[in-house]
Formats: structure tokens, sequence, C-alpha cells
């Protein structure tokens, strides 16, 4: 049960989050594109505000927002390029919440109250260059070393990697069990000698945010380290789990934002737009792809924040939570698409944002679990409902 | 030293004014409200007066209806001590405004008064002028620059002319101009922090000012939509018109 701020205390910072957003973020979104970097003087005005500790608990210096008042809190972010939302998205969602869900009090007493300041930033690392996907197929070891772990593999496409304090890193703890039984999650400072970052990563879109790819060699981190301390070893997949479903409420939410800005742009454009001389906006055609947009978008709305309300009330979401972010990235792909189609030429020319949000967008059909992925969730969850005889 | 700045709930500078239907005024009901830009301003050269550590304390203080406990609650978000409200109508008039703000002053003893130089509902441009006169204070407005001095500031204000600086004797009531400072975003957590500061609520009456109307609003009208231009085909057609459809030469 999460109750988050009270309503009206709430009003205000989302009213604070969105002036940041259209008086700071939006106009500085062209510079970021250029330089493939978020300013560092708009970094710090993000972690002045606080939004580095959005979901961080009050008795650590969060804002401890409930996941509802979350969903609303990131969608007036995420109208601005995906990029901003990027610096502290790591630290609000995958990379911090593994300590907040699993995390020992020793563990949340160190880092939390860091994490919610900015002061330090928080990476999540599962992924691999063959574990995707399959995530429960990676392949990176921890071997027990007395009071220490020695830690040796790979990682990709590491999000904030490069400018990471820790790492909330999942490696084999028993190479006898295969798949999801056997991992653990560690908390790895990346000064720690053997770890190697690699350069960022050249992507199709999402200018300014940051992936790398990380090696670890003979890396040693306490035992202490181990998320949830002994207790949890072999069960760190789980805790990454829970991270995921969260995530994906999160996820949903960063696409309702893009939605949102799409569609404003679409039809501030077709209102002003002249053709056979009148507004595309007068034309039916236009009011199709305009009304197939916003219906999605408050369905994509209606999910994310049901799912929200269902996990503050305790409820186990996996169903809901994938069918959410399916549902909504799939849908801000398409509207990003109709977007650049009723601006036309312009829509292909990258003076007008709808060109970058075709491109930014793509990305959360893939990352936090793939469409298919979630396909599978979903499915997995019905035929369990099937197999207890269960009907909708 | 002690600084109080009045703070004004108003329409928010991004919404789209319109004229009620019966010309009695601009339309208020479910229009979003914020604190008056200049308001702001006022804030933040309080702050950072006290963290410059020339105030110790600072009061904000709003006149209206019961929601312009939100516009305080932001001033206290962004730095003030406490709050005062004055639950009234919306549409009190200056002089009043004034008035109730000098019996504030004779109760909390402030030897500074910040506020906007105008508020964007009105433009009245008149309440903190009305104070200086009520108190018997010394007025410095549109300031875009203040320093600061023992028992004294200097402060820099925009006049038609140009920049005038004046140096003004404390208890005093300064007004304060757009490019004074560019104020602050309130911090989540200090949004927070701010529903645990006190605010007094008080009525006119508990301050002994009766806000008597004076004046009367005869009617509120939109601006006459702008003409469209027009291509000339000739600079002779172009003289031809200037004469005779606008009369200018």
């Amino acid at each position: 049960m999460t109750s988050g701020v009270d309503t009206e205390t709430f009003a205000q910072i989302q009213e604070a989050v969105r002036r940041f957003t259209m008086e700071r973020l939006i106009p500085a979104e062209r510079e970021v594109e250029e330089t493939d970097t978020v300013p560092a003087a708009i970094v710090q005005e993000m972690k002045d505000l606080g939004l580095f500790g959005l979901s961080i608990p009050q008795e650590f210096g969060g804002v401890g927002l409930s996941l509802s008042q979350e969903v609303a809190v990131i969608a007036e972010v995420a109208q601005a390029a995906l990029a901003f939302r990027s610096v502290f998205g790591t630290n609000v969602g995958i990379g911090s919440q593994g300590i907040v869900i699993d995390g020992t009090d020793e563990q949340k007493a160190e880092w939390l109250p860091k994490l919610a300041t900015g002061e330090a930033t928080a990476s999540f690392a599962l992924t691999e260059p063959d574990a995707g996907s399959d995530a429960g197929g990676l392949r990176t070891r921890a071997v027990r070393d007395g009071d220490t772990y020695v830690i040796n593999g790979a990682k990709r496409y590491i999000t904030n990697s490069d400018s990471a304090t820790i790492l909330c890193l999942m490696a084999r703890t028993d190479p006898d069990r295969k798949g999801a039984a056997g991992i653990s999650a560690f908390i790895i400072p990346t000064d720690t000698p053997g770890i190697t970052i690699g350069k960022p990563d050249k992507k199709m879109g999402q200018r300014g945010t940051r992936t790398c790819d990380i090696t670890l060699a003979d890396v040693r981190v306490p035992a202490a380290n181990m998320i949830g301390g002994d207790a949890l070893v072999n069960q760190g997949f789980k805790t990454a789990m829970k991270v995921l479903d969260r995530g994906r409420i999160h996820m949903s939410a960063l696409a309702i934002g893009q939605s949102r800005r799409a569609i404003n742009e679409a039809l501030a454009y077709a209102a002003d737009r002249k053709q056979f001389g009148q507004e595309i906006a007068n034309f039916q055609l236009v009011q199709a792809l305009l009304a197939d947009s916003q219906a999605e978008l408050y369905a994509s709305e209606c999910m994310a924040n049901d799912a929200a309300a269902r996990f503050d009330r305790g409820e186990a979401i996996p169903q809901q939570a994938a069918c959410a972010k399916m549902f909504a990235t799939e849908a801000c792909g398409r509207i990003a698409d109709r977007a650049v189609q009723i601006f036309g030429g312009a829509g292909y020319m990258v003076e007008y944002p709808v060109e970058r949000i075709y491109r930014d967008v793509r990305l959360m059909r893939i990352y936090e679990g793939t469409t298919q992925i979630q396909q599978l969730i979903i499915a997995k969850q019905m035929l369990k409902r099937q197999a207890a005889g269960e009907k909708l | 030293m002690k600084v109080l700045v009045p703070v004004k709930r108003v329409v928010d500078y991004n919404v789209k004014i319109r004229v009620k239907p019966d010309q009695t005024g601009v339309e208020t009901a479910n229009v979003k409200m914020s604190m008056n830009p200049f308001d702001e301003i006022a804030v933040e050269q309080a702050v950072r007066l006290k963290e410059a550590g020339t105030a110790t304390e600072i009061v904000a203080v709003s006149i209206g209806p019961t929601q312009s406990q939100e516009t305080i609650r932001t001033a206290l978000a962004m730095g003030a001590d406490r709050g005062i409200l004055v639950e009234a109508d919306a549409d009190v008039e200056p002089l009043a405004i004034a008035k109730m703000l000098k019996a504030i002053v004779e109760k909390e003893g402030p030897e500074l008064v910040l506020l906007g130089k105008q508020a964007i509902d009105d433009d009245s441009n008149q309440t903190g002028q009305m104070l200086a006169a009520l108190m018997g204070w010394p007025q410095a407005t549109f300031a875009s620059k203040v320093e600061m001095k023992d028992g004294s500031m200097d402060v820099t204000r925009e006049v038609d002319g140009g920049l005038e600086t004046i140096n003004v004797k404390l208890p005093a009531a300064l007004t304060v101009d757009l490019r004074l400072n560019e104020p602050r975003y309130a911090s989540l957590p200090n949004i927070m922090k701010a529903k645990k500061k006190p605010i007094d609520t008080m009525s006119p009456a508990d301050l002994g000012v009766e806000p008597a109307k004076r004046l009367e609003v005869l009617k509120v009208v939109e601006p006459e939509k702008r003409q469209g231009g027009a291509k000339v085909e000739s600079v002779a057609e172009l003289v031809d018109k200037l004469k005779n459809e606008a009369k200018v030469i």
C-alpha cells in the first residue's frame, strides 16, 4: 500500500514539474539533439528540483511518490525529449528500485539518500551481449571468496553507466542452476578496480542519452553488497522482475508523455497549415488520424492509471503492467507515425520535433522488455488462469 | 530584518483571457490561477535577502478567496517562512488592500515590504504606492536592482528616460519590476516542507478594514480584432491609401 504525498501537495508538485518541462526542457531540446548531451546546467537544475528522488521514500530524503503519482509526473517530463527523463530515469526507476524493494536497512541508509538528491546515480545492469530477452541466460559470474564476491563478465547497453556511481548488477552465483534461479543482485560502485566502461553507443535516436558496454574483470566487492544480503542469495532474478514490473508502468508513462506531445504538435500544425484554401484540420482524413491518436492515448492513460492504482493497493500486476507497457508504447509508435504523416514533407525535416519523436519513441517498444516479451508474459498469465479453471 | 511580501492569486499568465459575455469582467471560472509573476519576483528577492543574511524572516500575505492559500503555499515553497491569509472577495480594490496591508505591517513590524509593481489581472499599479503613503514611508518603485546598505537601500528604477538610482531609508515599500531577478523553481522537497509551515487566517474585519467599493466598472470589452494586412501594387497606391484611408499623411 503506497499512498504517496497528499493531493494538494501533489498538485503543486505536478504543476512545478509541468512548468519546468515547458520553460526549461522543451526550449533546450535542439541543443541536446545537436550536442548529443544534456547540458550540465540542466542536469543540476533537475537535481535541485528533486527529480532524482521522485520514487525514493521520504524517510530517505526522496519525494516518495506513489506509482500513480509517478505516472502523472513522468508523463509531464516526457513531453520533452526523452533524453531529459533518461538522466534521472535510472535513479527513479530500475537503478534504485532494487535497493528500495529488496535492499537491507544498511544498503538503504547508505545509498537511498544520495540517490534521492542525485549526488549518486545508479544504473541497472542486467542485459549482456548474449542475454537480452533471455535475461535468465546471463553469464556474468560472481564467485564467493571469504567475505567477498569476485565478479567477471560483460554487460551491454547499460543506460547512464558512464556517469553512474553504482551499478545494480545481476550475476550468476550458482553455476549449477541454469536460467533465472542461481542469479543474485549486487550493488557495485563503479570505481571498483576491474570495471571498464566502454564508449557510449551510437543510436538511432534518443540523442543525449548514454548507453555503454561494461566489462568486469576480477571485480571484488564485499559480500554485504548483495542486495538483500545473504538471505537473498540466488534470488536476484526475482528482485529484477519486481523492479521491471514497476518499470513497465514507468515506461507506459513515458509513452503517454511522448504521445501527448506528438498529438499537440500534430494538432497545432493541422490547425495552422493550409491546403486547398483551408486549414488541413478541416479535412476528414486528417481528422481521422487525429481521432485515432486521441483514442489510443486515452486507452494508454486508462491502462497505466489502473495498473498503477492496483500496484499502489498492493496487488501483483504482472499482466496489467505488461499490457500497459505493450499497448502504450506500441500506440505511441503509431501516434508518432501519424504525427509525421499530418506534417507531410515537413514531418521528415529535422527542424520539426515530430521527426525526432518518431525516432526516439522507437526504442520504447524494445527496452525494458520487448513487445514480444510482454506478449509472452500476458499469455503466460492467461494460460495459468486456464489451468486453474478461472474465467474472466 | 523582517520582510513582508504580499502575493496575489491571478489568472495564470499562460491563459488566454476571455471576457465574460455580460461585459462585467474576465472569465475566472475553471481557469488556471497562479501567483502574479511580479509577486514571484518579489518573493525571490526576499529569499535572496534571507540567503545573504540580510533578512531574518519572510512573511507572505495574500488577500483574496480561500484558494489564495495555494498562492501562499507557493511562496512558502520558494522560501518564505510563514503566511497570512486575509479571506476576502477576489475584487478588493487597491486602497482597501493597502489599508489591510498597513494593519498587518503595524502588527508584524517589517522593515521592508516587497511587492510586485502591479498585478497582471487589473494592472492597477497602486498598492505599493498607497501602502507607502498610508505608512508615511519612503517608496521605491519599478526596481530592477537593489543594493542593501546599513539602514537604507540603493534602488535602481526603470523609468521612461532610462535608469534612475535612488537611496531610500528603511523601513520602506519596494515594488519590483521584471528584470530584477529570475524567480527560482520551488523544489519538490521544499513544496512538501511548505505544507508544514504555518498560515494564519483572518478577515478584513479582524484588521479593522471595511473593503468598501469606491470604483465602478462600467464595462470590460475585448480589444478590437486586428485587421489583416494588404498588399499594394505600387508606391502611388500606397501613398493614396495612407492619405485617404489611413489619413496619416
